[in-house]
């Protein structure tokens, strides 16, 4: 696979998730996602991003534009050095939640996604790596 | 501080969201519009979201609380305008509004609210007031 360009993007604030919405959708535009595509690619980055903010204690993005010689998309990195997930089968359940969410953001973001990769550590941090293709 | 204005139209209040909203943005409006009903003991609130590019579970969790908070407050709420790709990808999320009552447009919210309003009025035998 190759990357044509990425970028970093900071996630430490309720303002840098919208931030990255709107890089997203730019990008999905750029790709020339469809709308519904683009409307779930937003959204994927929305969760990852406000759990990445409120259960990782902040963190980055990191956006890239990939090819694998067939078809484009778009890949987004989460990562942050905060707690973990002690159980990551059971945080991926629906309506699972440590806080007072509707545990839907993990489970419902996978579902939006072509391609989801899940690392954590207690004690560590938490890496989320999700794809879309065009 | 940033905010989302409420629009005060007789019994109603009338809300249009026009920005992409950080959560804490999403949270102030909820308790504004909370207060609002209470305060001018508005009957029903139109929350227009015809702009809004995405509903994700934070949005979709303020717009279901509104809704059931202003049941309590004895206010109907009737959402309007969710685009069609925005409706796909919620059901795709998982989420669910139970409750929520949704209309295609203002002009049809306007009119369902109307009625939820005096369906509810007729169920409680209240018919002081006018709409
Ligand atoms: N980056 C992270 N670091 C640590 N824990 C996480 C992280 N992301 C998710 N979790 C854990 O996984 C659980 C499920 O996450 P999910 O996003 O599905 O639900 P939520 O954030 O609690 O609620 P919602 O997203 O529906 O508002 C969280 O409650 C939290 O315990
Ligand atoms: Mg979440």
């Amino acid at each position: 696979m190759t990357t044509l360009k990425s970028e970093s993007v900071d996630i430490a604030g309720p303002t840098d998730v919208v931030i990255l919405r709107q890089k997203v959708r730019a990008w999905s535009i750029e790709l020339k996602f469809s709308l519904v595509d683009q409307t779930k690619m937003i959204t994927a980055s929305s969760e990852l991003a406000r759990n990445t903010l409120d259960h990782g204690g902040g963190g980055r993005c990191l956006m890239e534009m990939v090819s694998n010689g067939a078809r484009s998309g778009l890949r987004l990195t989460f990562e942050d050095h905060g707690p973990g997930i002690p159980d990551i089968d059971l945080a991926l359940k629906d309506g699972y939640s440590t806080g007072n969410g509707m545990g839907l953001g993990l489970s419902g973001s996978k579902r939006l996604v072509n391609e989801f990769q899940i690392a954590s550590k207690v004690g560590e941090g938490t890496r989320i790596c999700v794809v879309r293709w065009k | 501080m940033e905010r989302i204005p409420i629009l005060r139209m007789g019994n109603f209040l009338l809300v249009t969201i026009q920005v992409d909203m950080h959560d804490q943005l999403a949270m102030t409006l909820q308790d504004d519009l909370t207060n609002a009903i209470a305060n001018y003991g508005s009957r029903g609130v139109l929350i227009d979201i015809s702009s809004l590019e995405i509903v994700d579970s934070f949005i979709g969790r303020m717009l279901a609380n509104i809704s059931g908070m202003a049941r309590i407050l004895d206010a109907q709420t009737v959402l309007v305008g969710m685009q069609p790709a925005v409706a796909i990808t919620l059901v795709e999320l998982g989420m669910s509004m139970p409750g929520v009552k949704t209309a295609l447009n203002v002009e049809a919210g306007m009119d369902l609210l109307r009625e939820l309003v005096s369906a509810h009025r007729m169920e409680t035998g209240d018919d002081d007031s006018e709409v």
